[in-house]
C-alpha cells in the first residue's frame, strides 16, 4: 500500500473513531442534528463530483436522487418495516439503476442540455411521488423510528455515525476513481470527448459508470433522511436546494481533487448551520449565492485550485 | 486504384459516401491502403480530406459505404474500438487534454488502448521512451497548455503512438510550422514509417508530401481525381487545375 493510501485510511479511521467517541461523550443532541446535515452534504458533494467534477457533466438532479433515497426508505419502512441498513442498501441499488437509466437517456447530450435534462428528471419524479398516495402524496408522511440499538443513546446519534460511515465510503470511492484509470478516462473526456474516444477511451461507458456510482451514493445518502426527520414530503425531499447547494459546495471546494468537495461542504455546510442558528435559515441562500459569485470570479478552480496555484504546483501528479 | 490480388490491404474503403444534410462531402470514395505504406492525401480546402479521416477514425458515421481494417468491417464500430484495433490519428487543430501533463496525456492512451495488460511501471517506461523518440522527454511533466505549437503537434503524434497503432493518420501535423519545424516533424513521421507503421498524411506543404509519400491521392469536391506515385499525381492535369493552381 502506498504511503498516501496509508495516511488516508488512518485519517478515515481516526475520523470514524472521533465520530463514535462523540456519540458516547456529548449528551447535547443539537451537535448531532447539525453534524448529520453537514456530513450528509459532504457525502452528497463527493458523490456529485464523480460525475460533475471528474467527467464535467453538471448534474442538477441531486435532489432527484436524494429524494428517491428518502422515499425508497419511506416505502420500505411502510411496506416491510425494513431496518436502516436495508434502507441504505436498497437506496444504493435504486440509485444505481436510476443513474443507469438517466445515463442511457441523457449522456449523449452534452453541456447545458444534459443539465436541463437532469432538472426535468427531478420534476418528473417529484410529480410522480406527489401523486402516489401510498407514500403520503403531497401531504407527506410521518414515520416512526424503531428502538435505538447500543451503543447509541439516541437514534440521531446513530444516524450521525451511519452518515459518517457513508462519508468515508463516498470519499474512498471518489479517491480510488481519481487515482485509477477510470479517473484518467473521465478527466480526458471532460477535456475533449472526441480526442478521448480517438485515444481509446470508451467515453459513453465511463460516463455511465460515473453516473451509476454517483447516483447510487446520492440515493444511499438520502435513505437515512426519512428516519432523521421522522417525516417526508415531496416538496422537501426533492427540494432543488439540494442540487444547488451540492453543486456550490463542489465548485467552491474544487473538483480537481477528491478533497475539494469535502472542503467546500465543510466550509459551506458549517457556515449555513451557524447562520441558521444565529440569523435565519433564509440568509443561507444569500450566503450561498454570494460565496458562489466570489469563487467564480476569484477562484474558478475552487479552494483546491487556489492551493495548487499558491503552491505553484498544478496537481499532485500521481501517474 | 486497387492492389494486386496477392497483397491484402491494411485498410480498404469501399464506396464511402458522407452527407451533411443536402451536402455530399464524399462521393463514393474507394481506396486501398497497403500495409507499411506512406500515403499522402491532398486536395483543396473543403475537398473532404478531414471528412474522410473522420470517417476512418469513426468520428463520423458513414452511409452508405464500408471500411475494412485488416479484413474486419469496422464501419459500425465506435472510435475507441477502432483505436484499440490499431487506428490512431492526430487532429488538424491540436486537441490535447488540457488539464493534464504531457505524460498524463500519453498515459490515457496507454491505459485504454494498450493491447495487453502491462504493469504501471512498464507503461511509464513505454511512455517515457515514446516521449524521448518524439523529442519531448524534457517536457514530460509540463502542462499540455504550456507547449509551443510544434511541441503540441509532436505530443499529438506521441499520444497517437502510445495507442500502438498499425495505421497512423496525421492530419496537417505541419500546418503553421516553420520550415525547420516541418523538417523535424517530417523526419519523425519517416522514422515512424520505418517501424512498420502505415501512415496516411494529410498536408498542404507539397514538398513535405512529395518527400514523404509513396503514393498520393488527390480529392476534389469529395471525389478522387488522381491517385498514384507523387510524380504521376503532380503531372495530372486535373490535380494541377484543382489544387496546384497552375
Amino acid at each position: 500500500m502506498k504511503r498516501s493510501s496509508i495516511t488516508f485510511w488512518v485519517g478515515a479511521a481516526v475520523f470514524l473513531i472521533a465520530a463514535l467517541a462523540m456519540t458516547q461523550i456529548v449528551h447535547n443532541q443539537y451537535p448531532f442534528f447539525a453534524g448529520y446535515i453537514i456530513l450528509q452534504f459532504i457525502a452528497l458533494a463527493v458523490a456529485w463530483s464523480i460525475l460533475g467534477g471528474y467527467a464535467g457533466y453538471v448534474n442538477f438532479g441531486t435532489s432527484a436522487f436524494y429524494g428517491v433515497g428518502v422515499y425508497g426508505s419511506v416505502f420500505l419502512v411502510k411496506a416491510f418495516g425494513a431496518p436502516l441498513p436495508l434502507q441504505i442498501l436498497a437506496g444504493a441499488a435504486i440509485g444505481a439503476l436510476m443513474g443507469l437509466a438517466l445515463g442511457l437517456l441523457t449522456l449523449r447530450m452534452q453541456g447545458i442540455f444534459f443539465s436541463i435534462a437532469t432538472i426535468a428528471l427531478t420534476i418528473v419524479i417529484e410529480t410522480t411521488i406527489t401523486n402516489w398516495r401510498y407514500v403520503g402524496g403531497a401531504a407527506g408522511i410521518q414515520i416512526q423510528r424503531p428502538e435505538v440499538t447500543a451503543p447509541f443513546d439516541s437514534y440521531v446519534q446513530m444516524l450521525f455515525f451511519v452518515q459518517a460511515l457513508l462519508v468515508v465510503l463516498a470519499v474512498a470511492i471518489s479517491r480510488y476513481i481519481q487515482h485509477s484509470w477510470i479517473g484518467r478516462g473521465l478527466q480526458a473526456l471532460r477535456d475533449d470527448e472526441l480526442a478521448a474516444e480517438c485515444t481509446g477511451v470508451p467515453t459513453l461507458r465511463l460516463k455511465l459508470l460515473a453516473c451509476v456510482i454517483s447516483g447510487a451514493l446520492m440515493c444511499a445518502v438520502g435513505a437515512p433522511a426519512a428516519m432523521y426527520l421522522q417525516y417526508a414530503d415531496p416538496g422537501s425531499a426533492f427540494n432543488l436546494n439540494y442540487s444547488v447547494t451540492t453543486l456550490a459546495m463542489s465548485l467552491i471546494g474544487g473538483t480537481a481533487h477528491w478533497a475539494g468537495p469535502i472542503i467546500g461542504a465543510i466550509l459551506l455546510g458549517t457556515t449555513q448551520q451557524v447562520l441558521t442558528v444565529t440569523i435565519s435559515s433564509e440568509v443561507n441562500l444569500l450566503v450561498l449565492g454570494l460565496m458562489l459569485v466570489l469563487f467564480v470570479v476569484g477562484a474558478p478552480e475552487g479552494i483546491v485550485g487556489l492551493i495548487y496555484k499558491l503552491r505553484g504546483n498544478r496537481k499532485e501528479g500521481e501517474i | 486504384m486497387t492492389l494486386s490480388e496477392t497483397q491484402t490491404p491494411l485498410l480498404r474503403i469501399c464506396a464511402l459516401t458522407k452527407r451533411f444534410g443536402g451536402f455530399t462531402a464524399l462521393h463514393s470514395v474507394s481506396v486501398d491502403i497497403r500495409p507499411g505504406e506512406r500515403f499522402g492525401l491532398i486536395g483543396p480546402n473543403g475537398s473532404g480530406k478531414t471528412t474522410l479521416i473522420n470517417c476512418i477514425s469513426g468520428a463520423f458515421r458513414t452511409e452508405p459505404g464500408t471500411i475494412l481494417f485488416r479484413d474486419e468491417d469496422i464501419t459500425p464500430l465506435q472510435p475507441h474500438l477502432r483505436t484499440r484495433r490499431g487506428i490512431a490519428r492526430s487532429f488538424q487543430i491540436p486537441r490535447p487534454f488540457r488539464s493534464m501533463t504531457v505524460a498524463e496525456n500519453l498515459m490515457v492512451a496507454l491505459d485504454f488502448a494498450a493491447h495487453e495488460h502491462v504493469s504501471v511501471t512498464q507503461r511509464r517506461d513505454t511512455m517515457m521512451s515514446i516521449l524521448e523518440q518524439m523529442g519531448l522527454g524534457s517536457k514530460a511533466n509540463a502542462s499540455a497548455t504550456q507547449l509551443s505549437q510544434v511541441e503540441l503537434r509532436k505530443m499529438e503524434l506521441a499520444r497517437a503512438m502510445a495507442t500502438h497503432p498499425k495505421l497512423l493518420i496525421s492530419d496537417e501535423a505541419m500546418a503553421g510550422l516553420s520550415s525547420s519545424e516541418v523538417d523535424e516533424v517530417l523526419d519523425l513521421l519517416l522514422s515512424l514509417a520505418s517501424r512498420d507503421i502505415t501512415i496516411i498524411m494529410i498536408e498542404h506543404i507539397m514538398q513535405a508530401v512529395i518527400r514523404f509519400s509513396e503514393r498520393i491521392m488527390c480529392l476534389d469536391a469529395g471525389r478522387i481525381i488522381a491517385i498514384g506515385t507523387p510524380s504521376e499525381v503532380m503531372a495530372d492535369k486535373r490535380v494541377q487545375e484543382a489544387y496546384l493552381g497552375t
